[in-house]
């Protein structure tokens, strides 16, 4: 299988590196698929009637929506775990902060449609006897503004904390930890309403996305669709990032980081760089989230949550970057069943899979699919043999 | 200040205009020169007053008995470990006391350590890949392609170490001694001047052994080589100077043929040793 795969780069490698991906066989199957499923719910969903039996509901749209912006955030995960070796237990942060940013402009798009009818404040701040908006929520009524600080304030953050991080060389465990932290004092931040994120009860109530209704079926389809491309866009940037020569130098630190220093690599520096694509990837799921289930909280920093991501990472395959979208998807479809047919056995449940999938298939499916793949090689190739 | 004064100076071609040339001065003598070099940790002095000249294409050996301070002194030279005391210069130009490790390694000074650590996950080609002298920032890493030339290059290692066949292998899966080769191929794609190679047949087979032995001999006089070792067999094959090191200084030099009849030598070191490996 490897030397399969450093064969595939001896050839690609010419190109310019943000359209190898194209002549790679895994990417041309998942885009194919990917577009297959985004168009086979797109026509189910529009050209039969209601009552028909293959007939996809407005829900079931917006639940695959939801889905696609989990699997988006699995691939940037599966981008700094899978191929950096850094295992960040705090990528609902950059997530949330992602789904903050888009819910305040859809906060500030509300305008005098509230409960209170403040033309500028939203609710909560009329609620809390505000009478300015805080510095901090200025030019979010403009949407070039709110999408722009969509990927700046994520890939800020992730700069900020990961240049202190890496730059005293901290990785490993240690760094699960204090992303774990992260998350959590995030948390804890924004529950306060002080903060002016709306505490607990988060931004919500939103109507309108660019001035079509949030409401509208039409308006899901369409969002399920932007998920859907933004989650091709992702995965072909990280493919691209990679199968380059940067994705190997973060293998080699991956395996061995001291021979990668020693070699002329200023690792911290690759490690600070891929964090900050891979922040800033969480940040745009967390925008495709938000609009999508209607609401933003304080729950999204939960530290369960970032360990939720991990998980479906792992049970999809790591570092292959489709098996993160496997498992994501996989994971939150059982998630839905279960929590909807017996709510307190999910944790069991999700447990019991991920303790499965561990012993049987350490590699995750991606692992599994893989093998199936080799196994038909091989039972191919004798055939021809013999002929 | 400088350029306009070197548009005005009438006797000589500008300097900005002057072909760039190889940053390593070695016209007025050795590659690497070290003198009266001091260390101590906690009070013990694992080099005291360490003299030693390489010359350039020299093949040196180093031996010594366990705590010599071989490793002590060639962390020295790659800037890992920072001397108490003395001088240590590369070519007549740097002062390798005033550099850093990154520095010292792109000037030309590669080292193989003692455990072979290759990326494993990466196959042969890869490896060289990596280690070559490149544009080692993120954007010139990221667009990266390889040319005809860097093949080319990667393909003469491959055939220096013996692996050509192996290329698109994962290196996970050499055997101990081609991971070594391919640790000395990764270190000549950065093209060194100076190569410092640690015990490079531990754990070898005599075949092993032999091909190691021609490939050392081979690149020296292309690029100065200092093998630490402690087989001595292997040294007697390839070596055509030997320092023995002692205590953190040096205790003889020469042949082996000299070093081995020097009474202190084998009082201190061989006589023992042989014994043992025997």
């Amino acid at each position: 299988m490897s030397s399969t795969i450093s064969l595939m780069t001896q050839s690609s490698s010419r190109q310019f590196w943000l359209t190898r991906p194209f002549g790679e066989r895994a990417t041309q199957i998942f885009l194919g698929v990917l577009f297959a499923a985004l168009l086979l719910v797109t026509v189910l969903h529009l050209a039969l009637p209601q009552g028909h039996p293959l007939h996809v509901n407005a829900y079931t749209v917006n639940l695959f929506g939801k889905y696609l912006s989990y699997a988006l955030l699995a691939v940037a995960v599966d981008l700094v775990w899978g191929y950096l070796g850094i295992l960040s237990l705090g990528h609902g942060a950059f997530f949330a902060i992602g789904g903050y940013a888009m819910g305040m402009y859809l906060m500030r798009q509300i305008g005098d449609r509230g409960t209170y009818g403040d033309p500028v404040l939203p609710d909560f701040m009329v609620f809390l006897n505000w009478d300015s908006l805080p510095w901090y929520w200025l030019g979010f009524d403009m949407a070039w503004f709110a999408f722009a600080m969509v990927l700046l304030a994520p890939g800020l953050l992730a700069l900020v904390f990961g240049f202190l991080a890496f730059r005293s060389r901290v990785t490993g465990v240690y760094l699960s930890i204090i992303t774990q932290a992260l998350t959590f004092a995030l948390m804890l931040a924004f529950f306060r309403n002080e903060m002016g994120f709306g505490g607990n009860n988060g931004l919500t109530d939103f109507r309108e996305l660019l001035g079509y209704n949030l409401r509208s079926n039409d308006t899901r389809l369409g969002l399920f669709i932007a998920t859907g491309v933004a989650l091709a866009l992702g995965y072909i940037l990280c493919r691209a990032i990679v199968t380059s020569k940067l994705g190997r130098v973060c293998v080699a630190t991956r395996d061995a980081e001291a021979r990668t220093r020693f070699i002329g690599y200023r690792v911290e520096r690759f490690q600070l760089f891929v964090f900050v694509v891979s922040a800033m990837l969480a940040g745009l799921a967390g925008a495709l989230y938000v609009p999508q289930v209607g609401i933003i909280n304080p729950s999204e920093f939960s530290p369960i949550f970032s360990i939720e991501i991990v998980l479906w990472v792992a049970l999809g395959g790591r570092a292959t970057l489709y098996g993160a979208v496997i498992g994501a998807i996989l994971v939150n479809y059982a998630k839905t069943i279960f929590t909807g047919v017996m709510p307190d056995a999910w944790l069991f449940a999700l447990g019991a899979m991920f303790v499965l999938v561990t012993v049987l298939l350490p590699k995750g499916v991606a692992g599994l699919l893989l093998h199936l793949k080799r196994r038909k090689k091989s039972a191919t190739l004798p055939k021809e043999a013999t002929a | 200040m400088s350029l306009l004064q070197s548009l005005t100076t009438r006797d000589r071609v500008f300097d900005f205009m002057a072909p760039q040339a190889s940053p390593v001065d070695v016209r007025h003598g050795p590659i690497l020169y070290m003198e009266d070099v001091s260390v101590s940790f906690d009070g013990f002095k694992a080099i005291n007053n360490l003299n030693l000249t390489i010359d350039d294409g020299e093949l040196r050996c180093i031996i010594g008995p366990n705590g010599a301070g071989k490793t002590t002194m060639m962390d020295i030279i790659t800037g890992k470990t920072r001397p108490n005391a003395g001088s240590v210069w590369f070519g007549s130009r740097h002062n390798l006391l005033q550099m850093n490790e990154p520095d010292i390694a792109s000037l030309g000074i590669g080292r193989k350590f003692q455990k072979p650590t290759v990326f494993e996950a990466l196959s042969v080609f890869e490896n060289l890949e990596l280690a070559m002298a490149a544009d080692k920032r993120i954007f010139p890493t990221l667009t990266a392609r390889i040319t005809d030339e860097i093949k080319d290059r990667i393909n003469e290692v491959l055939e220096t170490i013996g692996l050509a066949e192996l290329r698109y292998q994962p290196a996970g899966i050499l055997s101990h001694g081609q991971k070594q080769w391919l640790e000395i191929g990764m270190l000549l794609m950065q093209r060194p001047r100076l190569l410092l190679v640690d015990e490079p047949v531990a754990g070898m087979t005599e075949q092993e052994m032999e091909r190691t032995a021609e490939l050392l001999t081979g690149l020296a006089g292309k690029q100065s080589v200092v093998v630490v070792e402690h087989d001595m067999g292997f040294v007697r094959s390839i070596a055509r100077k030997v320092t023995v090191l002692h205590q953190g200084g040096v205790l003889a030099e020469g042949s082996m043929d000299q070093v081995s009849s020097d009474p202190k030598v084998v009082e201190v070191y061989l006589g023992a040793d042989d014994e043992e490996a025997a």
